[in-house]
């Protein structure tokens, strides 16, 4: 019993020092991002790693992911007799979940464990190390672009994700199972609000890029520096990434869409 | 350097108010350290007095002081395991001491504000054991790295610098290759290329040696003792490879467990009359250094119910 | 070099694709272009009960969507819902007598206001007021009453 209490105490202040690493290392990439603003090269290069390699998987998921929506909609509203707004249904729930979500999930296993990974063995093979010693500010000069490139983003993987999701939806819905197509789209846009939908659902994909790349970055950055520890390090960020996510989402939908 | 001007406010001195150039977290007894203004010896580039640091509950050093001429090759020897790449780091200012201070060119290494750190570090070049060539960029970007992040250089320019200093380690043809198609001695080799590419007044080595073939060892020493005599560098090596030491260096410092058990000039550590050093230098398997980690008596540890570890 | 180009190209590429993303979710998958550029008049209209009706429920005339509900209160006095209407100006040629009901677009749909013409020769304009409304069919009455009636029936069936 004691030990399972030392267990717990230990764990809580084991994580508690690790939040207040974590918070300073956010606070000196935040700081670095004015050095990244000037070289816009370095930024463009990380664009291309988190996000542009991340396109294709985020892109046909979305196409997926839009199809199920459809079909399983279908089948639900056309016992309700209510077909015509399937195109509602599919929208607002990739606009307003599916798509933030699903694609911040996907962001943090495509990725954020690659960030990680790539910082963990920089770190591992000394090459954070190395140019500290150069005068160079690793942080500065490696995590603050890598950073930033996830911010920027995330955004745009989500609202991908979402119109592409609903494309799909609508080759199912009305391609496949005849659903009007007038209909799929007016009634689409009779009931799905700009502000309230569309804004809303890009800012929750902020947040979640926010989290997810600070988690990668960090996990990456606070790695054991060995093979096992930055292996380790890359399961942990999938992990509390897909956890903050959710519950974030949990949090941001209830002050968001509360009072509606 | 303008950021500095702040410590020449006249209005702020006059007023009784001193900015020292102190990180604002260091315990005090660092703090008081910092005002110790005692001048090291003139012909010693780097001096570390009564240096101790500790990792968790084991001494890595303790109350060390050594200096490192300008000019010379200095070699610190000991056995793996104690803490030759963590003095480099010290040096370095990556890591902090907890006693005792660290001087570079007259500047105290752990009072210096990050900027002066980094300043003061475009001045040092160090060569880590692995080389640390930046894995995403080719040999010729690896050496241009510095010169691009600290310098306005145009391109040119800056090609000239690299594929000199390429010339001098003799890797100018391997200039288009990705570090992970090198080999251990040629990245070494590269990374030192790097490391000069500033013109720094000193480099630190931390494990030239090992594991390195004969020939790339014989490269390695070579190039130290060439680089330090054409650039005027003053070298501060970290090694246990006893007859390459010894064979470059003007002066070697053999520490184990955070104590210094000898020093002089190679000669004069060959015919230390220390036992320690003895056996460092011949390489016994036993000694006044055990073979055996230090454990409870092998018949009882056998016999033992056997808890498991 | 080369590289490098591939790869700037790749990029504005994939920030062009979230930029036309953003725009065909604001355009065409939200209601974003109902607001751009559609000037409005308000009328007002007295309901019994304003049942679902809510802030943004489309006015419709003829199936047609003209505007779009912009507020909806209680008042204290008559305890009536008034529903102010906003109409897009295009269509200012709305007769006076104009009869506004609440309809479920489907059975389970969203509510929205009907707007039927009717044949006077002055036209709504801002400010005017709805004189002839049907208040929304609330389900469960319905529902009830044909219930009981069908109850009623079966009763006397029985007699």
């Amino acid at each position: 019993m004691i030990e399972l209490l030392q267990f717990l105490g230990k764990a809580t202040r084991k994580s508690f020092k690790k939040l207040g690493r974590a918070t300073f290392f956010l606070l000196e990439i935040i700081s670095g991002i004015a050095s990244v603003i000037p070289r816009p090269r370095l930024l463009l290069k990380q664009l291309y790693s988190v996000g542009v390699l991340s396109f294709l998987i985020i892109v046909i998921s979305g196409i997926f992911v839009g199809m199920v929506l459809g079909l399983q909609g279908y089948y639900t509203l056309s016992d309700f007799g209510a077909e015509e707004t399937l195109g509602v249904m599919v929208a607002a729930s990739l606009v307003r979940e599916l798509g933030p979500v699903v694609s911040a999930l996907l962001f943090a296993g495509r990725a954020g464990s690659a960030l990680t990974a790539e910082i963990g063995l920089m770190k591992a093979t000394e090459q954070l190390s190395g140019m500290e010693m150069m005068a160079v500010d690793p942080i500065k000069r490696i995590i603050s672009p890598r950073f930033l490139a996830g911010l920027i983003s995330m955004p745009i993987l989500s609202a991908l994700f979402s119109a592409v999701g609903i494309i799909g939806g609508q080759l199912v819905g009305s391609g496949l199972l005849g659903v009007d197509e007038g209909a799929y789209w007016s009634q689409m846009q009779a009931n799905i609000d700009f502000e309230g939908d569309i804004v809303n659902g890009i800012l929750k994909s902020l947040v979640f890029g926010f989290v997810a790349s600070w988690i990668a970055l960090f996990e990456g950055y606070d790695a054991i520096p060995t093979s096992e520890g930055v292996s380790r390090a890359t399961t942990r960020t999938v992990v509390n990434s897909a956890f903050s996510i959710l519950g974030l989402d949990f949090l941001l939908t209830a002050l968001m869409f509360g009072d509606n | 350097m303008k950021t500095l001007v702040i410590n020449d406010d006249n209005s702020l001195t006059k007023l009784g108010v001193v900015i020292q150039n102190t990180p604002l977290s260091l315990p005090s007894t660092r703090v008081n350290s910092c005002m110790d203004k005692s001048v090291s010896l003139q012909d010693s580039l780097v001096s570390v007095k009564n240096l101790s640091f500790a990792r968790g509950d084991k001494k890595i050093f303790d109350d060390i002081s050594m200096e490192f001429e300008r000019g010379k090759i200095t070699a610190i020897m000991g056995p793996s395991g104690t803490g030759k790449t963590t003095m480099l780091k010290l040096i370095g200012g990556q890591l902090f001491p907890d006693h005792g201070t660290i001087q570079v060119d007259g500047q105290n290494v752990h009072c210096l504000r990050k900027n002066e750190l980094y300043t003061l570090r475009k001045r040092m070049g160090m060569l880590f054991q692995s080389g640390a060539l930046l894995t995403d960029m080719n040999v010729y970007d690896n050496v241009a790295f510095p010169l691009r992040e600290h310098t306005h250089l145009p391109e040119p320019m800056i090609r000239t610098l690299v594929l000199m200093k390429l010339q001098a380690v003799g890797l100018r043809g391997a200039s288009s290759l990705m570090p992970n198609e090198l080999s251990g001695g040629m990245a070494r080799r590269v990374a030192l290329a790097r490391a000069i590419a500033l013109d720094p007044m000193m480099i630190m080595y931390d494990e030239p040696f090992t594991g390195q073939d004969p020939i790339s060892k014989g490269a390695l020493v070579h190039l130290i003792k060439s680089l330090n005599n054409t650039l005027g560098l003053t070298s501060i090596m970290v090694s246990h490879d006893v007859q390459e030491t010894a064979a470059i260096a003007d002066y070697i410092y053999v520490i184990s467990s955070g104590k210094i058990v000898g020093q002089g000039t190679p000669q004069q550590i060959k015919d230390s009359s220390s036992e320690w050093v003895q056996q460092f230098m011949t390489g016994a398997a036993d000694g006044p250094v055990h073979f055996h980690y230090p454990a409870k008596d092998y018949i009882d540890d056998l016999l033992s119910s056997g808890k498991r570890y | 070099m080369q590289h490098t180009k591939t790869q700037d190209t790749l990029v504005g590429l994939f920030v062009a694709s979230g930029i036309a993303g953003l725009f065909f979710l604001a355009l065409q998958v939200s209601n974003l272009s109902s607001f751009v550029d559609q000037d409005s008049y308000a009328v007002t209209a007295r309901f019994e009960n304003s049942g679902g009706l809510k802030v943004k429920s489309p006015v419709s005339a003829a199936g047609v969507k003209i505007g779009q509900v912009s507020s909806i209160n209680f008042d204290p006095k008559t305890y009536q819902s008034i529903v102010t209407l906003n109409i897009y100006s295009q269509y200012n040629n709305l007769p006076e007598d104009t009869t506004a009901s609440i309809f479920t677009a489907g059975l389970l749909g969203e509510q929205y206001v009907n707007l039927d013409a009717g044949g006077s020769d002055s036209f709504l304009k801002n400010g005017s007021k709805i004189e002839i409304t049907q208040s929304a069919i609330i389900l469960e009455k319905a529902i009830g009453q044909f219930l009981f009636k069908s109850a009623e029936e079966k009763a006397q069936a029985k007699k």
